[in-house]
């Protein structure tokens, strides 16, 4: 009985230790520490409470196995007959109760901190689509250049499909990140386009819904520069799990040159859309935001999922008047997933893939559509 | 009167038998064996999402496919498993044990029951319509169960409609059969836990099954009459959906519980040979449980953006939940403290609950401080938080119950070999299964997802074994149930050495009627 409580011992043990030096990341147990005063907080409060409830079932579980193992007919136990005791009933509401004050107090003080958001140096605009991270870093001065992009998942659908190998950060990779400042105190506006999104990234300790209609606010001042990644985190229809967020958290003068550098770009941008576009150059750049854009519900071949996704391939609305079209990519679709691109494309972006689904999956209009032409429509829509 | 009418009625023959039977029984056998047809096709849905879990990548669905999964998982065992199973045990025990000759609605019993196929074959005919069936999360989050949904929604709403009606008439039924026909001198202090229990879980579901009625007909009016209940650009609010569905969904999940903690009342005193340690203070905790129910539905909402002062008061109220449901667990210690023990299966089962409840109750104490539950918020801890609950809680009490009163029903003792076995690898399966969803959750896996970061690979793997183990295991249940039917060692009135109350004064099997006349006040003991 000895020799077999001694090897069950061992066999815990040992198991416990493969765990504990299990050594990779992939055997991670707990929560991490993170790189903000909340995150570590949390980690702290995180672990108080573990504790707290360990200390009880050693306790509860205890008492218990030791009645299983000592009070069995077997080994010949009489019942008692004892069966109430106001007393004990007393002591034993009591003794949780003052535990659990234990806990509310540093709960509290917490809860307290994280909803400071006041005195914040750099405001972050947040809005959830389906299924994308629209980034938009608040000016002072309304005259300066706008910084706002989309986040994308950047994880190939090969690699999803299986058929290359995955990489390092599969699935948690992003065409273009967040960027903050390190020390600086950042405040997040969250808000959402379509459906209910949640932003988290764990080393900060921040999760948040984004509501649409609502905006949400929460805040981080990060220590450390580095990359750090997360997910949506509330369920937001089909490509729910394939919305990451990285941010890149880099030292303020670092972040300063790389500012200056987007806001310089998206006056490029801007000068570019008065450009003439080739046909092999919409077509290529086309392919290439339809796979990032729309092929999720599209799906390869532009077939969609009728009814709810309907089909490119041969639709009316694509191979019909031109403005038809381009109606759908800018203004989307009420009372539908379609998404209005009108933002979340440049007018360059909207014309390669107005033209890409106009000439694609045997769409042969010939019909080339300009970024000009795009602007137009859009500055008339509005 | 002929004398035809004064033999004995058994049971009618062939199908009317259960098409028109307003027996207790019968109805209560009929919802026992619907429940368990929904347990495993649940549990079938289940194994497709672990099974797609078992690697990283897609393998096996599409990602809409996925949440259609998870989706008629959460709501086939919520609603066509665990709460039909409670009312079947409700409709056999209830009456069995405060000495009743039946339900005291007996013909609205009938009917509450056979609508429970038809909301549930139109639920997951939903599965085969254009579009698909619900993927919007058993939880039905506004806007996208509304605007995004898929045109199946309606079908959905229906059958929550009806599925709503046959409970709010089943706990009517409780509520009228408890308080009007105990047998003189069982009085309401003298009832056994579980018609206590019962009795405070029809209350809740009185009170919050008209709820959920209005957020689906809300969501009704919303996607076909051109309300905005529910989208904020008509004016409407998405968090709106959530305080309503989750005022009606807190309470929901301790009518999940409730009357698990009646069953593990009855058990662990049987086999423990001595009386239940504190039975006063069960039924006060009980009732506690009950109201604090009502007033701690936004921890669930924790990340919604609601105002500091709310947060704290549903993180306070959430705690509290911990006093009176520890001192169940502190009493069932104490019943079980110098007793004299055995460890049949119906044993073995009530114990593994108390642990493993205890565990998932630990995990909801975490999860009530809310500035952590904003790291576990919608992480696989959650998942693993309710699983602990809601199986090893709430499913293995209904096992217990199933082999505790098996004899009773069908007159033979069941097989004690093959319940252990299933016993053992139930318990095995079902923490292979759950455990490691809590590290998951910790180091970051949201849950609802087809598909995962490669450094998750490991623990899911391992609870997708766990999963596969635990499902597989459930068909031996099915098997010992059927063998015990059909045969086996002859049962006694008494069955159990230390089983108390009224059910075991009747022969083994109960005949088909019972206390057509009271039974002897000298026979009802306190508890």
């Amino acid at each position: 009985m000895l020799s077999k409580a001694k090897l069950w011992l061992g066999l815990a043990l040992s198991t416990l230790m493969f765990w504990s030096a299990g050594l990779q990341a992939a055997w991670e147990l707990n929560m991490p520490r993170g790189v903000t005063q909340m995150s570590r907080d949390t980690y702290g409060l995180h672990m108080t409470i573990f504790w707290w409830v360990v200390a009880i079932g050693v306790v509860v579980f205890g008492a218990m196995l030791w009645s299983i193992i000592h009070h069995r007919k077997s080994k010949g136990a009489k019942p008692a007959t004892f069966h109430e005791s106001t007393k004990v009933e007393i002591v034993w509401t009591l003794i949780p109760f003052l535990i659990l004050i234990m806990m509310a107090i540093p709960a509290t003080r917490v809860l307290t901190a994280a909803y400071d958001t006041g005195d914040s140096e750099l405001d972050i605009q947040i809005t959830g689509y389906q299924w994308r991270w629209e980034y938009t870093y608040m000016r002072e001065d309304m005259n300066e250049e706008e910084v706002s992009f989309f986040s994308i998942l950047s994880t190939s659908r090969e690699e999803i499909d299986n058929s290359i190998e995955k990489s390092e950060n599969y699935l948690l990779d992003v065409d273009r990140p967040m960027v903050i400042p390190t020390d600086t105190k950042v405040r997040f506006l969250m808000t959402s386009a379509d459906v209910l999104h949640a932003w988290w990234v764990p080393d900060f300790a921040i999760k948040k819904d984004t509501i649409p209609g609502f905006i949400n606010e929460t805040w981080v001042i990060v220590e450390e520069p580095g990359v750090y990644r997360g997910q949506c985190a509330e369920l937001c229809g089909m490509e729910h799990g394939f919305m990451p967020i990285v941010v890149h958290a880099l030292p303020p003068e670092e972040y300063d040159a790389w500012y200056a550098e987007q806001q310089q770009a998206a006056a490029e941008i801007r000068e570019l859309a008065n450009a003439e576009l080739s046909m092999e150059d919409a077509m290529a750049q086309g392919e290439q935001i339809y796979n990032q854009n729309c092929v999720a519900c599209h799906q390869a071949g532009g077939v969609g999922m009728p009814p709810v996704f309907p089909a490119i391939a041969g639709s009316e609305k694509a191979t019909g008047d031109r403005l038809v079209t381009m109606d759908t990519l800018v203004n989307g679709v009420d009372g539908t997933a379609m998404a209005a691109y009108g933002r979340q494309l440049n007018p360059i972006q909207l014309a390669a893939v107005i033209t890409f689904v106009r000439n694609a999956f045997g769409n042969d209009t010939g019909d080339l559509v300009q970024p000009t032409e795009v602007n137009a429509y859009i500055q008339e829509g509005q | 009167m002929s004398a035809a009418h004064d033999h004995h009625h058994g049971p009618a023959k062939g199908i009317t038998r259960w098409l028109f039977t307003t027996n207790h029984k019968d109805i209560g056998s009929m919802y026992l064996w619907f429940s368990f047809a929904m347990f495993l096709l649940g549990g079938t849905f289940a194994l497709v999402i672990r099974a797609e879990l078992f690697q990283p990548g897609l393998q096996f669905v599409e990602p809409n496919f996925f949440n259609q999964m998870t989706t008629m998982h959460g709501l086939i065992m919520v609603f066509g498993a665990v709460m039909p199973a409670f009312v079947g045990l409700a409709n056999w025990m209830i009456p069995l044990m405060i000495g009743a000759p039946d339900m005291a609605l007996p013909r609205m019993n009938n009917w509450s029951f056979w609508i429970l196929p038809f909301a549930f074959a139109m639920m997951v005919s939903t599965l085969f319509m254009e579009g698909g069936g619900p993927n919007f999360g058993w939880t039905f989050y506004a806007p996208l169960s509304t605007t995004y949904g898929p045109p199946s929604t309606t079908f959905f709403i229906f059958a929550v409609h009806i599925l709503g009606a046959s409970s709010i008439m089943g706990a009517i039924n409780v509520i009228a059969t408890i308080l009007n026909m105990r047998a003189p001198g069982m009085t309401l202090m003298k009832m056994p836990l579980f018609v206590w229990t019962w009795l405070i879980t029809a209350y809740l579901l009185i009170a919050v099954m008209p709820v959920l009625a209005g957020v689906v007909t809300m969501m009704l009016f919303d996607i076909h009459f051109g309300t905005a209940f529910f989208d904020a650009a008509g004016g409407g609010d998405p968090v709106l959906f959530q305080h309503l569905f989750w005022f009606f969904g807190h309470p929901e999940v301790y009518i999940m519980i409730l009357p698990a903690f009646g069953i593990v009342s009855a058990i662990i005193p049987t086999f423990a040979r001595k009386r239940l340690f504190g039975y006063d203070s069960m039924v006060y905790a009980t009732a506690s449980i009950a109201f604090l129910s009502f007033i701690v539905w936004a921890h669930h909402m924790f990340t919604v953006g609601m105002p500091l002062a709310g947060q704290l008061f549903f993180m306070y109220a959430t705690m509290l939940i911990a006093v009176p449901t520890g001192v169940k667990v502190f009493n069932w210690v104490a019943t079980m403290f110098r007793g004299s023990m055995t460890f049949e299966t119906p044993m073995l089962f009530a114990i593994a609950f108390v642990v493993l409840f205890t565990i998932g109750g630990f995990t909801g104490v975490m999860l009530a401080i809310t500035p952590v539950d904003f790291q576990y918020h919608d992480t696989y801890f959650v998942v693993a938080h309710f699983h602990y609950v809601l199986v090893p809680g709430a499913v293995f009490s209904l096992m217990a119950a199933a082999y505790y009163w098996l004899p009773k029903w069908t007159g033979y003792m069941y097989d004690e070999t093959l319940g252990k076995l299933h016993f053992w690898l139930s318990f095995i399966g079902v923490n292979l299964l759950f455990f490691p969803q809590h590290f998951l959750g910790l180091a970051g896996m949201p849950r609802r997802i087809p598909d995962y970061a490669l450094q998750f690979a490991d623990f899911n793997w391992i609870s997708s074994v766990g999963g596969f183990l635990f499902g597989f295991s459930q068909l031996i249940l099915l098997f010992v149930i059927i063998k015990c039917i059909r045969g086996g060692k002859k049962a006694t009135a008494q069955v159990w050495e230390g089983a108390q109350g009224l059910e075991w004064t009747v022969p083994s099997p109960a005949p088909y009627h019972t206390f057509e006349t009271p039974p002897d006040p000298a026979l009802i003991k306190a508890q």
